[in-house]
């Protein structure tokens, strides 16, 4: 069992899957060296080892998309039929016999923003997907601080149980939005989240940043040092370079969010008051909570550099959306393109380019904030022309797919989707960085639109794409086609129309965050359109009944298969399915790059990195 | 199967996208009617982006829907070998950047009308020198404040009035813009201006409404549980009304006993 020199014998796939059958039994890499059992708790709960740190995050973060799914639901209903009873749920709200009340409407759409963002997407892109990836894409046992890795993840539960805690304080959870914007989010008197919630919520992200941190060193040092020999940075897979050039984004601008935070929790505790303006008056009262000491003629603070500091942070932060996710879509629509990627080179560039002007487009979240409208001109031309390197990457991606030979199976059908609707979201994102047409539509639905296109119908749906690609690798065993093929087809359909349509709702001028828009004269005719949003978006969320049926199923049941049931180059299917503790049963040696799909050097259509020819 | 599927799924995104935005308007998913001096700048600008964003979209919705179904895993040869084409990327680099620098540069000229001129009232730009009014947010109201006879803000002859704001038609009007508690956001549809009201700041704005009539004024910043009923109206008026409404709220004003 030598991958490094074995020649693939050649083999019968299932075309339409492009499936293996299994090769011998999976893993073999239970009698390697010096190998002795860990207890049960070392091993999958305690665990250094990063493919069940990987896991681990995966399962969290599944878990909270739940969560953060039920909210959505709930928000939907609200728009749809606003104040109307929920069915089944006068239980929550004995007072108005089940119908949301506006209070609680503002802490679902906070929290669901909330949740979403730092405890789904996050976590599921850099914190499953990067502990699991990185070390087998480029040949390495462990990462480079397996310790540091597993606080990586203990320190989210702090973060969990901080976050789940805020729902039960006074007053309810954070309700300020996810944005968080001062001073609503700091005087208490100011809006019922602002209570206690808010000081749970900066609480609660503060140890998502320190498990960001511990992650971002880890792979950016074990990417620059731990790399198998002959595995030169532009041999790299491109899920690699995303992972790293997002953990560089979090390296360099979490710690201006962590400040923030900070300074928000203090002025929120000790009233040092960095963004509350002088005299404000809060529900006819000065603030209560100057009931410290400190008088509010004397606050000083500003508004605006919160939402600078947070930006700041919080527009790379959605590039960490993002990235790696364009780094999986290129590796999955290669392996099931059976083609090299196109542009491999300007695919990698064209990422260092989207995170570098990541960093100085921040403004484009307040061209009507106030802000000097001077800043609002060079921040929209920054942002426009990061659309560019979008737009790069998208042509090299059909560039990709013409002349391939691709294989329609549940990985590359998702991947797809991603392309077509990261289209739609990059596209949308023009529109709002010129500056007079924001002033328009800012927080208006087309804004809601536009990121969901980028991070539901675009991250998600990677993400999907990834689970369904490296499930064999993880598990040992394939996800079912037949379901994963229903899953993409009811999501493709009712994501489009979920959000599609919102551009419209943006259009007609509605504002987002509104519980009850229909009040307005200029909005009571668009009900209509958000009854049909909200039963596509009910009919998507219970459509992924197809994907946790076949996710549990097949732990147990699926088609079992060997190490590299795709055919693909790379170098974790090198390794055993599911990699014993060490990774890999044999020293390795890369001669290429990891695209070397439909090669005329070799009979099959695919040649591994670690084949010699 | 699936590929036919596939195809036909891709192929709806940009038929059916296109196809929403051409029958919009019909079915009033489209924008307000235009009644600012401004309105249709911004309208003008938003369709110029949608001409080239909908090329783009319809270029590569289908090239992707085509080469799903072109090519196949069925065929028995490989694919083509190719890692891509210099001369493709300096193509599909060159030209988008063109494209994009066009957009920038066409939004600038109507971005500086609308913000910067209201900073420089004092220039002889307005048919409306002085600031018409304060206008201040609170959880959850609009509140007006008219200079009173004296045209000047802050003295004792100030005019209050609480969730209408009437503005003369057909006049450059600045007003300021401030809060008292939180942030908020002054929008009106119909005149597609928004500025956020910032606590501790006072923000000039200006508009030139070109319709008499009575439009809705939106909260757009979350401000609270009541930011869904954060609302008020502007009543755009002939000159002669505004002046008529003006001596009402005086006379309304005094009687109660103000000083
Ligand atoms: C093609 C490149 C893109 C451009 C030009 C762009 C532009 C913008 C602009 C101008 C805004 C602010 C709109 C407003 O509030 O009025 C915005 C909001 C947003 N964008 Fe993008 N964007 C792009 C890509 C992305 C990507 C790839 C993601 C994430 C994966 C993303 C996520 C977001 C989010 C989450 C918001 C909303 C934040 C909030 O207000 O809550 N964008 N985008
Ligand atoms: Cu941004």
């Amino acid at each position: 069992m030598n991958p490094v020199s074995t020649p693939a014998a050649p083999v019968v796939t299932h075309h339409s899957t492009g499936l293996q059958p299994g090769e011998g039994a999976p893993g073999t890499m239970r009698e390697h060296h010096d190998h002795h059992e860990l207890g049960f708790l070392r091993k999958y709960v305690f665990s250094v080892d990063h493919k069940i740190i990987g896991l681990q995050f995966l399962f969290s973060g599944l878990v909270f998309l739940v969560l953060g799914g039920l909210m959505a639901m709930a928000i939907r209903y609200q728009l749809a039929w606003p104040w109307k009873p929920m069915p089944g749920l006068s239980w929550m709200f004995p007072a108005t016999g089940g119908a949301i009340t506006p209070e609680f409407y503002t802490m679902l759409f906070t929290m669901h923003g909330t949740i979403m963002i730092f405890f789904v997407i996050i976590p599921l892109l850099t914190g499953a997907f990067g502990n699991f990836l990185i070390p087998l894409m480029i040949g390495a046992p462990d990462m480079a601080f397996p310790k540091l890795n597993m606080f990586g993840y203990w320190a989210m539960w702090p973060a969990f149980v901080l976050i789940l805690m805020g729902f039960f304080v006074e007053g309810g959870h954070a309700a300020g939005g996810w944005t968080s914007y001062p001073p609503l989010s700091t005087i208490e008197s100011a809006a019922p989240g602002s209570l206690s919630g808010q000081t749970y919520w900066l609480m609660s992200l503060t140890w998502v940043g320190v498990s960001s941190m511990m992650g971002a060193v880890n792979y950016v040092t074990t990417i620059v040092k731990m790399r198998a020999p002959g595995m030169t940075m532009m041999r790299m897979p491109l899920s690699v370079w995303g992972l790293m050039i997002a953990a560089f984004l979090q390296l360099f601008a979490l710690p201006v969010l962590t400040a923030a935070s900070i300074m928000q929790l203090l002025d929120r505790v000790i009233d040092t008051g960095f963004f509350t303006p002088t005299n404000l008056i809060v529900n006819n009262l000065t603030p209560d909570s100057f009931a410290h000491g400190m008088p509010a003629a004397a606050a000083g603070g500003q508004p605006l550099l919160w939402q600078h500091l947070f930006w700041f942070y919080s527009h790379p932060a959605v590039y960490i959306l993002v990235v790696p996710a364009m780094g999986f879509t290129s590796d999955i629509l290669a392996v099931h393109a059976r083609k090299p990627i196109f542009g491999y080179k300007p695919m990698v560039y064209s990422m260092a380019a989207i995170a570098g002007l990541g960093f100085i487009v921040w403004g484009h979240h307040m061209f009507t904030s106030g802000m000097n409208p001077a800043l609002g001109m060079s921040f929209m031309v920054a942002t426009i022309m990061i659309a560019l390197p979008s737009a790069i990457k998208v042509f090299n991606w059909l560039g990709t797919l013409w002349g391939g030979r691709i294989r329609l199976n549940s990985p590359m059908l998702f991947a797809i989707g991603f392309v077509s609707m990261f289209i739609i979201g990059g596209l949308s994102g023009i529109w709002m960085a010129a500056t007079p047409v924001d002033i328009y539509i800012h927080d208006t639905y087309i804004v809601v639109a536009h990121f969901h296109y980028v991070v539901f119908a675009g991250s998600m749906f990677a993400i999907f794409s990834a689970i369904y690609h490296w499930y064999p690798k993880m598990f040992g065993r394939v996800m079912n086609e037949t379901l994963g093929k229903i899953h993409f087809v009811g999501t493709f359909i009712f994501t489009n129309c979920t959000f599609y349509m919102m551009h419209q709702l943006g259009v007609a001028g509605l504002m987002r965050r509104t519980a009850d828009p229909y009040a307005y004269d200029v909005y009571a005719h668009l009900q209509p359109l958000n009854e049909f949003i909200t039963l596509s978006a009910f009919c998507m969320f219970a459509w992924q009944i197809f994907f946790v049926v076949n996710f549990f199923h097949s732990l147990f049941w699926g088609y079992r298969v060997g190490r590299n049931p795709w055919e693909a180059n790379s170098l974790e299917w090198d390794a055993p399915s599911p990699p014993g503790h060490g990774n890999f049963d044999a020293p390795l040696l890369v001669h290429r790059g990891p695209y070397e799909y439909s090669s005329p050097e070799v009979a099959e259509d695919y040649l591994p990195q670690t084949r010699t020819v | 199967m699936m590929r036919l599927i596939a195809f036909l799924l891709l192929l709806a995104v940009p038929v059916l996208g296109v196809w929403t935005f051409v029958t919009a308007a019909d079915n009033n998913w489209w924008f307000p009617p235009a009644y600012s001096t401004f309105a249709p700048d911004i309208d003008w600008l938003f369709d110029f982006i949608m001409y080239m964003v909908a090329f783009t979209f319809v270029v590569t919705e289908v090239a992707l829907a085509w080469f799903v179904l072109k090519y196949s895993a069925k065929r028995h040869d490989k694919g083509v070998f190719t890692h891509g084409s210099h001369k493709l990327e300096m193509i599909w680099t060159a030209i988008p950047a063109v494209a994009l620098l066009v957009i920038a540069f066409t939004q600038m000229e109507t971005f500086a009308n609308i913000k910067f001129a209201s900073g420089f009232p004092t220039q002889g730009r307005f048919t409306r020198e002085k600031p018409i009014a304060q206008v201040w947010a609170s959880q959850f109201d609009w509140r007006v404040r008219y200079p009173g006879d004296d045209g000047v803000l802050g003295t004792v002859d100030d005019l209050e009035a609480a969730y209408e704001f009437v503005v003369p038609v057909n006049e450059d009007v600045v007003f300021e813009l401030r809060s008292r508690d939180v942030i908020h956001s002054w929008f009106v549809p119909e005149f597609r201006l928004k500025q956020d009201a910032l606590p501790g700041h006072t923000i000039p704005v200006w508009f030139n409404a070109t319709k008499e009539g009575s439009y809705d004024l939106v909260c757009a910043e979350l401000c609270g549980w009541g930011h869904y009923k954060m609302s008020g109206r502007v009543r755009v008026v002939s000159a002669q009304e505004f002046e008529a409404y003006q001596a009402d709220l005086k006379a309304k004003w005094f009687s109660n006993g103000k000083e």
